[in-house]
């Protein structure tokens, strides 16, 4: 075997699931789910109920699909092998979401440094834009006028939280690996409720935004891209909250030791991901 | 579902696997999935070529004689977005499904469930792609996506309902591609037999390696532009639009910066795979293992950062224009190697001519005219006259069709006797591979002149003067649409029986993959082989 | 006049583009024969059934294997960044200096699916559309000489200046494209764009939109014709008059059957491509106008002002997000009056009302 990839050299068996039906289903789920969110955007009126058939499905067959993971790992089929893949796996789909939030910050980037002086510095003679000059925030020659979201009041407070969730989440590994179950259960628990404050946090920050700011996703280049990339990342935050809750009630059953615990180091690195992308969110969207 | 109720190992065999249709949806052995995306491929690839050839029967003449010029924009891009999503690359995905356990000494893929996700979200992805052509029929809506298959902004904001289904059709399309290249990458990293190092390993899987790469660095950003364009749609984002600051052009740096790998993405399969082709009908190793190894970590590299020449007329500074420039003709120096090494394969070998070879040669040929026009669309001056005009038209046809489906014929071919365990006809595979080749360059060579002459792409009449040549290419299109029939009915006729092949197949084959039996037993590499030196 | 290459150039930039490709396909052609000859020999000379026997290589050994390796390597960057790369360089540069010694301004701003020009320095403007009738494309008359090739409203500039050509676009992308100028440029949408043609000869010179924009994308044809000097000027006189006298039209008071006459041709011009000529539309992307609750609906506020998303103001303003423009910006207001007047009267809409050029102008 490669060296790079520790484990020593295979002689067991693989482990190769059983033939199921839960991939078909996931894709039948958002299959309906994509033609729902089709259908509702274009005011047909199925749309909301095909969506939420969509929705159903996909919940149920993950509930299930995951359950059965866990099963197959409480029954001993795993070895240190397919361990390595699922680590694989896990990095490489984290790898995919790193670009994924790539292209709305290069969207910033291009916002902010090409398309807003561009619209501003043409030909005097000829310009399209008489009065419009550079200037960031902007909402473009022709948007609504609104107030920026400030970087030092609750964007501050949950950078605080999500960086303090991230030391939790630490101290909960430490508990797990030096079988310290009772930190590890609190460990969990507070990074659960961090998340959730995070997340009311910004629900009130929308909402301040839009009845009081006037900065909706309508408000210019700057509108579009602060609510998609703090949204995608509350989006991310909600998800992470989730696995990390499935992950601690896990642990209360008394799942996981100090040697295999891939589930809980997965969401971990998640966890992780989610809040170095926050960081950089706060410093490129609302503190420069 | 999961109604095991034994097996720790989850070694079953055959008994353990449900029949007929379930079998298929149930899946997770590699060669099943492998199987599925084969032929979803070659389906999509009628589907495709359907479609186009009703265009072409439409540019037989200059006027109008077939459809409306709205529904013609529709057939162009719903064939492109056909034939590289639901055509070409099912079509790699299956060959690595297929081929790179078997070649690494593994029991299976690394994710055996998320294999047949992966496949499973194919289907949906097709009919989503398709469906609005038949909605339409029925009054809902006015058709499929018109925007050709770059879905520019704002043609794709102003866009019917069919663009939404575009949009939603990408997204499932990427999330099937990120998690089959998941899937390749762990299972290489992961799945070696003991003794093969990643410096020993076949092409065909450094290929894919590189290729899976690309694709979960570019496809999730292709999937934020589609997602921005949505909003754009429906949300009141202004991401694309001057009036809030936003810029039409963003949305081409978008596509392209997926747009451009995706060209490799679809092609480095096959120069992975040509060297086992022509190593084994020279009866001779592979010439410059290691070189071709690092031209395709190179032509990953490259090829992310050279998207800017699909929008040299566009408006770019003239330093981005340099540098476009630049970057994308030094791609021809990897490029070169891998041609260098290919003939040097071949040179000095004991060469015979069965169809894979056949079929490898003029992969080689062909794709030559189509890397040298790339070279020369590279070049900005010139790229002002060549832009939207046929002359890329055939520029990427040489590099689609006779670089990604003559090379995917290629591996079909090369492997079919394998994973059938019968040998198909010889005789029509020749017979297929002339007809493919004359009536190819027939629809296509003609294309070159036209967008000399300065006929724009994707319009549905023509002014008079690029009558004769259209006529050509139409016919050419049928003869080579007729001669894929072929293809289907030899692909057919091997699976249901035929001479038997030997495990070896070929008399020049080394590799793992030729030790199994043909066809392989159910389950690969029970117990890994190791490598020694 | 079908040539295998490009078509004669009559710019500097053209001439520059035609030899520069030239020199490129010499290039390419050489090394693709170079290099399949080499293949080609090796598939005759090393064939199994003439009895080759392999050699068994699988890298290059030596120095000197090694210097033939490095040759095509060395060979091919030659040619990306000397041969070729230089003259592109000098190209480029030439073709991005739109401004040194630009003797006049030409606009243009696409619009689906035709041209609108202005000439800044003269103060005049119009729009240019395809003249090609429906009965040649739909194959019920003979397909004239320029077929798809010819406009309404030529754009006439003079031999031997140098224009300054700034692009812009009221809706979707389109790009400008003149074979024979070597230009090509986008025309996008909120932004300004630049090029520039010095033409050598006199002549008419045809070309196409070149960007995918909508239904009618192959229908938007650019036809230029380059004139002497003083034939320049006498026709920018015309123009000035000509626009002098569309603009008293304005302001006189026109009869309800002048305006449905005049309506009718405007009609069909402008309207008829999308709402079909029976005002049948093609829905759900073009809304039939016979019976349309809008064309039918009230005609202006009892104080003679815009009702929102009336006819009036769907036909000046457009409707943001579809291919429904803003008239105002292209027509005349004879032209808008006469087409909203007879839409409201044709195809059984029978509304009896109608409106001047003058209430136009003053709702502009
Ligand atoms: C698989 C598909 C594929 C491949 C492999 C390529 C390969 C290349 N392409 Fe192509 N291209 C497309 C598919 C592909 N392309 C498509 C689909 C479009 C249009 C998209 C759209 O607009 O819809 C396009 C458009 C396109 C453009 C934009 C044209 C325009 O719209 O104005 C350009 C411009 O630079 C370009 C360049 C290149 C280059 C430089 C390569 C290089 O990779 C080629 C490198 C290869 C060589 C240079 C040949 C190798 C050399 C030899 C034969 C060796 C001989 C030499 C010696 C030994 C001395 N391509
Ligand atoms: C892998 C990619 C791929 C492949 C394989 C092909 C294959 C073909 N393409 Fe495609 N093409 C593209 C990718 C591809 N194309 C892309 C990216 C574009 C750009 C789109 C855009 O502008 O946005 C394009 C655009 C394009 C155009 C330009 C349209 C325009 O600009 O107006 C044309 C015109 O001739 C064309 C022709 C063909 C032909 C004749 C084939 C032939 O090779 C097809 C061979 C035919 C068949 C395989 C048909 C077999 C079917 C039958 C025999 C009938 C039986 C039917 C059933 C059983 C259902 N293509
Ligand atoms: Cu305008 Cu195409
Ligand atoms: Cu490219």
């Amino acid at each position: 075997m490669n060296s790079a990839h520790a484990s020593a050299p295979h002689t067991g068996h693989y482990y190769v699931p059983q033939p199921s039906l839960y991939p078909f289903f996931l894709s039948g789920g958002m299959f309906l789910l994509a033609l729902g969110f089709i259908l509702q955007m274009n005011k047909f009126a199925p749309g909301p109920w095909v969506m939420a058939a969509g929705a159903g499905v996909i919940g149920f067959v993950l509930y299930r699909w995951f359950g059965a993971v866990i099963a197959e790992n409480q029954r001993g089929d795993y070895t240190g092998w397919e361990d390595q893949s699922f680590r694989q796996g896990m990095v490489w789909f984290i790898g995919s979401e790193v670009m994924f939030f790539a292209a709305f910050f290069a969207a910033l980037f291009y916002c902010r440094h090409i398309s807003v002086p561009a619209l501003a510095g043409m030909d005097p003679a000829f310009t399209l834009y008489k009065d419009f000059t550079v200037a960031w925030p902007s909402a473009g020659p022709k948007g609504a006028s609104f107030t920026p979201m400030g970087a030092w009041g609750i964007p501050a407070i949950n950078t605080a939280l999500l960086l303090s969730s991230g030391v939790t989440l630490t101290w909960a590994h430490w508990g797990l690996m030096k079988g310290r179950r009772a930190q590890l259960n609190l460990g969990l628990i507070l990074t659960v409720l961090l998340g959730v404050v995070f997340l009311g946090f910004q629900a009130y920050e929308y909402h301040h935004a839009y009845t009081e700011l006037g900065l909706t996703m309508g408000a210019g280049v700057y509108g579009a891209t602060f609510f998609m990339l703090t949204g995608f990342h509350g989006f991310h935050v909600a998800l992470g909250t989730i696995m990390l809750a499935v992950v601690a009630g896990r642990c209360l059953a008394g799942h996981f030791d100090a040697k295999r615990h891939f589930a809980f180091e997965a969401v971990a690195w998640y966890w992780h991901f989610v809040d170095v992308v926050w960081l950089l969110l706060f410093v490129v969207v609302y503190w420069l | 579902m999961n109604t095991a109720t034994h097996t720790l190992d989850g070694h079953g065999g055959h008994a353990h696997q449900p029949g007929g249709l379930l079998r298929w949806l149930t899946t997770t052995n590699h060669k099943d999935i492998g199987t599925m995306y084969l032929s979803f491929s070659l389906l999509m690839f009628f589907v495709g070529g359907a479609m186009i050839l009703a265009v072409r029967a439409e540019l037989f003449q200059p006027g109008l004689q077939l459809m409306k010029p709205e529904f013609f924009n529709q057939l162009i891009g719903v064939h492109a977005l056909v034939m590289i999503f639901a055509a070409l690359m099912p079509a790699a995905t299956g060959f690595a499904n297929w081929m790179i356990p078997l070649m690494i000494g593994a029991p299976d893929m690394a994710l055996p469930r998320l294999n047949n996700w992966g496949f499973w979200l194919l289907p949906p992805a097709a009919i989503l792609l398709t469906l609005p052509f038949v909605l339409a029929l029925f009054g809902i809506g006015d058709g499929a996506v018109a925007t050709g298959w770059t879905l520019y902004a704002p043609l794709s904001v102003q866009g019917g309902i069919g663009v939404d289904f575009a949009i939603f059709a990408i997204h499932i399309l990427g999330i099937s591609s990120i998690m089959g290249s998941i899937n390749i990458i762990a299972t290489i990293l992961n799945m070696r037999a003991p003794g093969m190092t990643l410096m020993k390993m076949p092409l065909f899987c450094w290929g894919w390696l590189v290729t899976a790469v690309l694709l979960i660095v570019t496809l999730p950003v292709l999937a934020g532009g589609v997602t921005m364009l949505l909003t754009d749609r429906h949300f009141g984002t202004h991401f694309f639009d001057a009036a809030g600051g936003g810029d039409p052009i963003l949305f081409q740096h978008l596509f392209w910066f997926f747009g451009h790998p995706e060209v490799y993405i679809l092609l480095l399969p096959v120069w992975g795979l040509m060297p086992h082709v022509l190593s084994t009908f020279s009866r001779k190793p592979v010439y410059g293992h290691t070189g071709q190894v690092w031209s395709f970590v190179a032509i990953g590299v490259l090829g992310l950062v050279v998207w800017g020449h699909h929008f040299m007329t566009a408006g770019l500074p003239v330093p981005a224009l340099l540098y476009f420039m630049y970057s994308t003709m030094s791609i021809s120096l990897p490029l070169a190697v891998l041609f260098f090494c290919w003939i040097a394969t071949m040179w000095r070998g004991a060469m015979s001519f069965e169809t894979p070879m056949l079929f490898a040669v003029g992969f080689i040929v062909l794709f030559g005219i189509a890397g040298l026009t790339g070279l020369v669309l590279a070049d900005v001056a010139a790229d002002a006259q060549y832009h939207h005009s046929y002359f890329v038209v055939a520029h990427f046809h040489y590099a689609l069709f006779a670089g990604g489906i003559m090379g995917v014929m290629t591996g079909v071919y090369y492997w079919l006797p394998k994973w059938t365990g019968h040998m198909y006809s010889e005789r029509l595979g020749k017979l297929h591979f002339w007809l493919t080749v004359i009536s190819f360059n027939l629809t296509f060579m003609p294309q070159f002149f036209l967008g000399l002459a300065g006929m724009p792409r994707r319009i549905p009449d023509y002014a008079l003067q690029f009558a004769e040549f259209n006529a050509i290419s139409t016919v050419g299109s049928f003869v080579l649409g007729l001669s894929q029939l072929l293809f289907a009915y030899n692909i057919w006729r091997c699976i249901k029986g035929g001479e038997k092949a030997s495990n070896g197949v070929w008399e020049g084959t080394h590799g793992l993959e030729w030790e199994l039996s043909s066809p392989p037993p159910h389950h690969s590499w029970e117990t890994q082989p190791v490598i020694k030196d | 006049d079908y040539t295998w290459n490009f078509p004669k150039p009559v710019t500097p930039i053209g001439r520059d583009t035609l030899s520069m490709h030239n020199q490129f396909m010499v290039v390419i052609t050489v090394l693709f024969v170079v290099v399949f000859a080499i293949m080609l020999y090796s598939m005759i000379r090393h064939r199994k059934s003439v009895g080759a026997q392999p050699a068994g290589f699988s890298g290059p050994t030596g120095a000197l294997q090694w210097f033939w390796v490095l040759v095509p390597f060395a060979i091919l960057l030659f040619i990306d960044f000397v041969l070729m790369g230089i003259p592109a360089f000098h190209a480029v540069i030439e073709m991005e200096d739109t401004r040194t010694k630009a003797d006049m301004v030409l606009k243009v701003t696409g619009l689906q699916w035709k041209w609108k020009y202005e000439y800044p320095d003269s103060g005049i403007g119009f729009v240019s559309a395809l003249s090609t009738p429906r009965e040649q494309i739909e194959g019920q008359a003979a397909k004239g000489e320029n077929y798809l090739l010819e406009v309404d409203n030529e754009v006439v500039l003079p031999v031997g200046r140098k224009v300054r050509i700034l692009l812009t676009s009221t809706d979707v992308i389109h790009t400008w494209w003149v074979p024979q100028f070597g230009v090509k440029r986008d025309a996008i949408p909120g932004f300004l764009r630049e090029t520039w043609v010095r033409i050598e000869e006199p002549g008419v010179y045809r070309g196409q939109c070149a960007e995918l924009c909508g239904k009618d994308h192959g229908f938007m044809p650019v036809v230029v014709r380059a004139v002497p000097e003083p034939e320049y000027a006498a026709w920018v006189a015309g123009k000035k008059a000509e626009m002098a006298a569309a603009a008293a039209g304005s302001d006189k008071a026109w009869s309800k059957d002048e305006l449905m006459a005049a309506g009718k041709a405007a009609y069909e011009k402008n309207c008829a491509a999308c709402h079909q000529p029976e005002g049948q539309g093609i829905p759900p992307a073009f809304p039939a106008l016979a019976g349309s609750k809008i064309v039918t609906g009230p005609l202006l506020s009892p104080e003679g002002r815009l009702i929102p998303d009336s006819h009036v103001d769907r036909v000046l303003n457009g409707k943001a997000g579809t291919a429904m423009q803003a008239f105002k910006a292209t027509l005349s207001d004879a032209d808008l009056a006469a087409i909203i007047t007879y839409e409201r009267n044709a195809f059984g809409n029978n509304k009896g009302d109608m409106i001047q050029p003058a209430q136009i102008k003053a709702l502009r």
